[in-house]
């Protein structure tokens, strides 16, 4: 259906393909993976006509092809969906789909027949969207089918979809997964651009490996596993399971007693929950995103205003309701946020500005009680850049030229930099490449290891499993159980983070 | 590109595409535009007269420029500078007049202080409506221009006006509030120009502004609020705080024109003294690029185009000093449009590879 040959793509310095060679047979599901910068996205954009390749060829159906726009590949039955989509809020489904290529003359657009067809093609799909329904209106997952359906409804036989994943909770992508075996037994070619391994599993059926602009593999997914293709992406070795030591668990650190937390509409989002976290122990949620997660963090950390909270937060004997941000870090909170862009990080600010952030105020950042001490800062940043490996090693830099495996470790870099009693942890490796993954799961457990108490979030199952002590479930706002991570089956836990009790 | 070059890069290629259109508009009203524009910057650059008006004119603009600098930094859009500025005028006239006999020692700090806290105290009321309440800062800083004026102009009509006096102007202020013109200390600089201590106390304002944005823990709040307020609330920075800081110190830069007006200038309060200053604040700000050393540099230009218009205007057959107006203009809507340029630039680059 479509192959690369020999593709060379170079920005500047960087050379993001190097002779790239990748291969699709027309009516399969084809992944391409790498971690963040491996070139796979290059690729793809290539071949959709984004940007077009220094040299190398484009082969469709046999012929080779000169596509220089989105346009030469959408005639050539070539669609994209892109990791944002590019939706226009406010216009119904029908209107998205047919934008850009709308039926009917020029003055007379003829909705009706479109939305005819839309309907046509979601029930050819079971890609259930409502043609009339404005796209604000529509879920994040019911945003996707909407994306599928513009490139479907240009006729598209290849689809290329870029991290189409990331942005899903897991029941999404089991209808995700769905829809994908839908198109592929009507005889559409899928190339899914993907980093996590579980997802090419379950549903490829080839997979090529890039790293470094290169292609390092290719290989049937019925004949490889995580392990092998692991190492294929990171070029050695990775332990996907975390190996840590027996906890040594000491005292209670967090006591949470009946904690019920209202959002700004006056919804409890967090309804009656009661835990506690001793020091030397990592305790996990895992739950489906948006069953009050992020709201309980929040409170934890003093990000939520004390008038939508009831109950009590108890740290180390203390009260916290009232307490400010602040006051709550002085005393040995730390937080790493679960949206790094929006709560973790000022992007336009230097990594050594974004070093700072939450200790800016006090000796030894604060000299004198006024100026920030320049020298201060820089030995900080520099200390947060080597001792968490942060890339490129540059402190004057915006923390927005980061990859987010790299923005990830500043952030954890400097929460740890406070030697926290207490850490908040939220999705710590959303987006973050496997050889990065790795890294964080030991620091979290040196961390534990060195006596503090951990609470960590995460909407992956496997991460928190393997890394808590205990673990505790979350439906609708409340703990619907606890279980020892050590035995529990991913059945057993998916059931009560789907069904509560 | 270097830092620098880059910064640099759109607020010239604005003002020179201000001049082409400028130009353009020139020739259509049938006047010659390379004669026009010579006459505009000539005049603006002469020495003695050209250079000292530009100068004194643009010392209320860096002082707006400032203010409305510090606010965006924090992300607020204080388009109330115009009424900060008349508020704390009319309480440097105040101070002035009331302890009119007062030494100089004692008399000018008093007013400098009234400049200051009068302004911050009237830029501070959006910045506490905005924390509390959450009431936009643009809908409130603008409904209290329009107070400010009002009442300002009630004050002097009807308590502090000399009775007779038909212009609307409060009493003189006592002599020793008075600050030296500039040609006092400059030989063959004449001290008739207006051109007064305030400008350099303009300059030394842009030194502090820089040194407090980008060295003190006040300064790195204030940006954090205005980059991103929930990791400024996620470090543990009071963003309510940081509000009315922003605003405060805002409106107390505003203020500091009625140093440069009340005491260098006029030595009262005038009704209508300010040309829009605060206004123009807010394009010296933008074309500045939100940077004390920027803001210089668009104030002296915006000073030079005033002062030079009043030439084209009584020099040229057809060309009016209207002309400055569009060229204001002109390079604000560039300045705008640069999200435009960079977007088209934008696309040659390489994205997410």
């Amino acid at each position: 259906m479509l192959e690369l040959r020999q593709i060379t793509k170079r920005f500047g310095d960087v050379l993001a393909n190097d002779h790239v060679d990748i291969v699709v047979k027309p009516g399969t599901i084809h992944a391409i993976v790498g971690e963040n910068g491996a070139g796979k996205s290059t690729a793809m954009r290539i071949a959709y006509g984004f940007y077009t390749a220094d040299s190398g060829e484009i082969i469709v159906d046999g012929q080779p092809r000169d596509i220089k726009s989105p346009h030469d590949a959408i005639a050539l039955g070539i669609g994209m969906v892109h990791q944002h989509f590019m939706l226009v809020e406010t216009m119904t489904v029908a209107e998205n789909i047919v934008l850009g290529a709308e039926p009917g003359s020029s003055f007379d657009l003829d909705l009706k027949r479109a939305g005819a067809q839309i309907r046509q093609l979601s029930e050819e799909f079971k890609l259930a969207v409502n043609p009339n329904e404005p796209v604000e209106h529509l879920s994040v997952g019911q945003q996707q089918r909407v994306e599928l359906l513009k490139a479907l409804y240009r006729h598209a036989r290849l689809l290329i979809l870029d991290e189409p994943t990331a942005v899903l909770t897991p029941l999404e992508v089991e209808e995700f997964f769905v829809i994908l075996r839908r198109m592929r037994e009507q005889g559409k070619t899928v190339i899914i651009i993907t980093h996590k391994l579980s997802e090419v599993l379950a549903i490829s059926d080839e997979v090529t490996v890039m790293r470094d602009g290169k292609v390092v593999g290719r290989v049937q997914t019925k004949d490889t596993n995580a392990a092998e293709l692991a190492r294929l992406m990171v070029g050695r070795e990775v332990l996907l399971r975390v190996e840590k030591p027996e906890a040594k668990v000491g005292r209670p650190q967090l006591e949470v007693r009946n904690l019920s937390v209202t959002d700004i509409n006056s919804q409890k989002r967090v309804n009656d929950v009661s835990f506690e976290v001793r020091s030397g122990e990592i305790v996990g949620i895992a739950g489906v995103e948006g069953n009050g997660q992020t709201e309980l963090i929040e409170a934890l950390a003093g990000l939520v205003e004390p008038e939508r909270l009831s109950g009590e937060i108890n740290f180390e004997g203390r009260t916290l309701n009232a307490l400010g941000a602040r006051v709550r870090r002085e005393l040995g909170i730390a937080h790493i946020p679960e949206d790094r862009h929006r709560r973790g990080l000022l992007l336009d600010f230097s990594l050594s500005e974004n070093a700072i952030l939450g200790v800016h105020y006090r000796p030894p950042i604060v000299a004198g009680g006024i100026f920030l001490d320049e020298k201060a800062v820089h030995r900080r940043a520099s200390e947060i850049i080597q001792g968490f490996d942060v890339r490129p090693p540059n402190a004057a830099l915006p923390a927005r030229a980061l990859s987010g495996g790299n923005q990830q470790k500043l952030i954890i870099g400097r929460e740890y930099h406070v030697n926290p009693k207490l850490l908040l942890v939220s999705q710590p490796t959303r987006g973050v490449d496997i050889g990065a993954i790795e890294f964080i799961h030991r620091q979290l457990v040196a961390l534990r290891d060195a006596g503090c108490a951990i609470l960590l979030v995460s909407a992956e199952l496997e991460e928190v499993t393997s890394l808590s002590d205990r673990l505790l479930i979350i439906h609708e706002g409340r703990i619907a159980g606890e279980v020892d991570p050590k035995v529990a089956t991913l059945e057993e836990i998916g059931l009560l983070m789907t069904r509560g009790h | 590109m270097p830092k620098l070059a880059r910064e640099l890069l759109f607020p010239l290629i604005a003002v020179v595409a201000a001049f082409i259109v400028g130009g353009i508009l020139i020739l259509l009203v049938g006047d010659n535009p390379i004669t026009a524009y010579k006459l505009l910057l000539g005049s603006a650059l002469s020495w003695p007269d050209g250079i000292g008006y530009t100068l004194f004119l643009s010392t209320p603009l860096i002082f707006t420029g400032l203010a409305v600098l510090v606010g965006f930094r924090c992300g607020l859009f204080n388009i109330g500078a115009e009424g900060q500025l008349y508020v704390a005028a009319f309480a440097t006239a105040w101070v002035g007049i009331t302890f009119a006999n007062r030494g100089s020692w004692l008399l000018i700090p008093l007013c400098f202080a009234a400049a200051i806290l009068a302004g911050a105290f009237w830029g501070a009321i959006p910045g506490v409506l905005k924390a509390q309440f959450g009431s936009h800062e643009v809908i409130n800083t603008i409904m209290l221009n329009f107070i400010a004026v009002a009442l300002v102009s009630y004050f002097t009509q009807y308590h502090y006006k000399v009775p007779g006096d038909p212009i609307l102007q409060t009493a003189p202020i006592g002599p020793g509030a008075y600050i030296p013109h500039l040609g006092k200390f400059i030989h063959g600089f004449p001290e008739r120009i207006p051109l007064n201590v305030a400008f350099l106390l303009a300059l030394l304002c842009c030194l502090l502004v820089y040194l407090f944005l980008w060295r003190t823990k006040w300064g790195y709040e204030i940006r954090a609020t205005g980059s991103n307020p929930f990791a400024a609330e996620y470090g543990g920075i009071s963003i309510r705080k940081q509000i009315v800081l922003a605003m405060s110190v805002s409106g107390a830069l505003a203020g500091m024109v009625a140093i440069n007006e009340v005491l260098g200038n006029r030595h009262r309060y005038y009704d209508g003294f300010s040309d829009n200053y605060g206004f123009t604040g807010i394009a010296v700000a933008l074309l500045g690029r939100n940077h004390p050393v920027g803001v210089i540099l668009a104030a002296l230009l915006f000073a030079a185009l005033q002062h030079g218009g009043i030439y084209v205007d009584g020099f040229s057959e057809h060309v009016t000093k209207d002309i400055v107006q569009v060229l204001q203009g002109v390079i604000i809507l560039f300045v705008a449009a640069e999200g435009f340029f960079k977007w088209a630039l934008g696309r040659r680059l390489p994205g997410n590879v």
